[in-house]
């Protein structure tokens, strides 16, 4: 456990040094999800009732799709390159180069929620403590999930790169879409709500809202925590499976 | 240091084709070798090299390296080598610096001992100036030292290297050369490196195994391989065809027009008999020229093939 911490550490002060030492790019990374906020945010204003409760959590699950999914474009370069080989000759452990990838995504993530939280404050947002915090701790898991499936899918894609590409573009807007991050899907057709209930981001989506309206306790909060843990748990065993089996 | 036995890798394709890459090894090395893996491109070096490095899982056979099986204890033997890959080591968007401070704490080492280790690194290869540069700014040379100096960090007893000096120019590939002696004077490490080029597997290797089409076709030092595999090439000139026609005859050798070629297990010591033998015969010989073998003479009797023809890394 305490090697596991350890390498986590290290992996994510590997991935975040170079953030660091250049922060234009990390500034341009804040910038992003506040245009998207204002923009659609005044928007939906009286479209959706309490506008800002249902949009920022929105936002966040979106950048939390996005965050580890570019992550896997960066394994696909050290995949090509050689750093990854040479990072898995070492005693590094492989829970820990998975999860701490995704871990500096998550800083940037967290990041963008509190200034995200502190703009939207005065629009009318209403801060639940214990909702956002439990947000984010979800939103952490369920990112830790994604960033090693998003692992595993540039391993296989490699060297091209193209099945990468293909899905990432292919699969992540569909999806997006129908889980309502955007557009409720309450006022759609039939068929939207069922595809939107096949789609795992609805519950994460769902759980987000409920918890930063202040719902800690409820079923939707249970759905999407089972969610998370359980696409966590598949991309942490079949990342796992997939540096055993070599690159 | 090194023990395979049966060591097999076979890759399966589309359509359930597969690749026997790497077909029943069996390797033993000591501890304290330079060893050089030689073989054409395809041959086989790179996968054994990923298998003996727990990077690729071995299809059957076993290996134990640096005293741990690499299938049931990849962790420990991963503790106890080092690995500088064919491709580069240096992550793009990382500073030199960086990157080795990294690895010093992915082998475990505190931050402050593994900036310290850098530092060292940085020294022993001559990198001092460009801690603060991207490896896509340094030359070919320079990214192969900083591959090399990765793989040193932990101070491993057994360091593999996958074609070290392959695509640089002649001056980087010595300078490469002659960071790779002496840091094996300096820390008496064991060396296992993979290489196509024949003359450094024949000057700098203490022995040389030779790998064709995943089999290992021969064991030794470069001299005993000469020796006893191809031996020194004898040409001699005769004045007519008709003498190197039965000079040829004689002696078992191939003639062709006025010049004779045969081989021998020590050309200084058969000429003189030769020469005897040719005379008693009543032929006339112009001149005579000995060569001591090359490795490419050794796979050429091998394989029947030559291994300079192909020059391209893969
Ligand atoms: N990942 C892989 N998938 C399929 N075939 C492979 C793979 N890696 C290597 N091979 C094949 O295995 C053989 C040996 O390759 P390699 O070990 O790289 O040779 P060398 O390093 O001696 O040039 C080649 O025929 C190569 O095409
Ligand atoms: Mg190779």
């Amino acid at each position: 456990m305490t090697t596991f911490l350890r390498d986590t550490v290290t992996v994510f002060r590997r991935e975040f040094t170079p953030a660091w030492r250049e922060p234009v790019g990390l500034m341009f990374e804040m910038g992003q999800p506040l245009l998207f906020l204002f923009l659609f945010g005044a928007l939906l204003d009286g479209a959706v009732g309490a506008s800002w409760q249902w949009f920022v959590p929105g936002i966040l699950v979106m950048m939390c799709l996005t965050g580890p999914m570019a992550a896997g474009y960066y394994v696909l370069m050290e995949l090509v390159g050689g750093s990854m080989e040479r990072m898995m000759v070492t005693p590094l452990n492989r829970t820990a180069m998975l999860v701490g990838r995704t871990m500096k995504e998550m800083a940037v993530l967290f990041a963008q929620a509190v200034l995200i939280i502190v703009l939207a404050l005065p629009l009318g947002f209403e801060l639940h403590w214990t909702g956002v915090v439990a947000g984010l701790a979800l939103l952490i898991v369920f990112g830790v999930g994604l960033g090693a499936l998003s692992f595993v899918l540039a391993v296989k894609s490699a060297p091209d790169g193209t099945l990468f590409y293909t899905v990432t573009q292919v699969l992540l807007f569909p999806m997006l879409l129908l889980s309502g991050v955007l557009l409720p899907l309450d006022s759609g057709p039939d068929w939207l709500r069922v595809a939107g209930g096949l789609n795992p981001i609805t519950y994460i989506v769902d759980a987000e809202r409920a918890l930063f309206s202040g719902q800690v306790l409820g079923l939707p909060v249970l759905y999407g925590a089972a969610t998370a843990v359980a696409v966590a748990a598949l991309g942490l065993f079949l990342g796992n499976r997939t540096l055993r089996r070599g690159v | 240091m090194i023990h395979t036995r049966g060591l097999t890798r076979v890759f399966s394709l589309k359509k359930k084709q597969t690749v026997e890459a790497v077909r029943g090894i069996d390797l033993d090395v000591e501890p304290g070798q330079l060893v050089a893996f030689l073989g054409p491109n395809g041959a086989g070096k790179s996968t054994t090299l990923r298998m003996l490095t727990t990077l690729l899982p071995p299809t059957s056979g076993t290996a134990t390296v640096a005293g741990r099986d690499v299938a049931r204890d990849p962790a420990g033997v991963r503790a106890r080598i080092g690995y500088v890959g064919q491709r580069n080591s240096a992550g793009e968007n990382f500073r030199v610096g960086d990157e080795l401070v990294t690895q010093g704490r992915c082998y475990g080492l505190t931050s402050a001992e593994a900036r310290r280790r850098a530092g060292e690194m940085l020294e022993l290869l001559d990198l001092g100036p460009l801690a603060a540069r991207k490896p896509g700014t340094l030359s070919g040379g320079q990214r192969r030292r900083l591959d090399i100096a990765l793989g040193l960090v932990h101070r491993p007893g057994l360091l593999f290297l996958d074609e070290p000096s392959t695509g640089l120019d002649p001056k980087s590939r010595a300078e490469i050369w002659s960071h790779i002696l002496r840091l094996r004077e300096t820390y008496g490490t064991t060396l296992f490196l993979t290489t196509h080029y024949l003359e450094e597997a024949d000057s700098m290797a203490e022995r040389v195994i030779i790998i064709d089409d995943g089999r290992i076709i021969a064991v030794g030092t470069a001299e005993q391989l000469k020796n006893d595999l191809a031996g020194d090439r004898v040409t001699l000139t005769t004045h007519t065809a008709q003498d190197a026609g039965r000079a040829a005859a004689l002696l078992g050798g191939a003639a062709e027009g006025v010049t004779v070629r045969l081989r021998a297990a020590s050309a200084t010591a058969a000429l003189p008999e030769h020469l005897r033998t040719l005379e008693a015969a009543g032929v006339k010989v112009a001149t005579a020229e000995t060569v001591r073998p090359t490795l490419d003479d050794v796979f050429l009797t091998l394989t029947g093939r030559s291994l300079s023809d192909d020059d391209l890394p893969a």
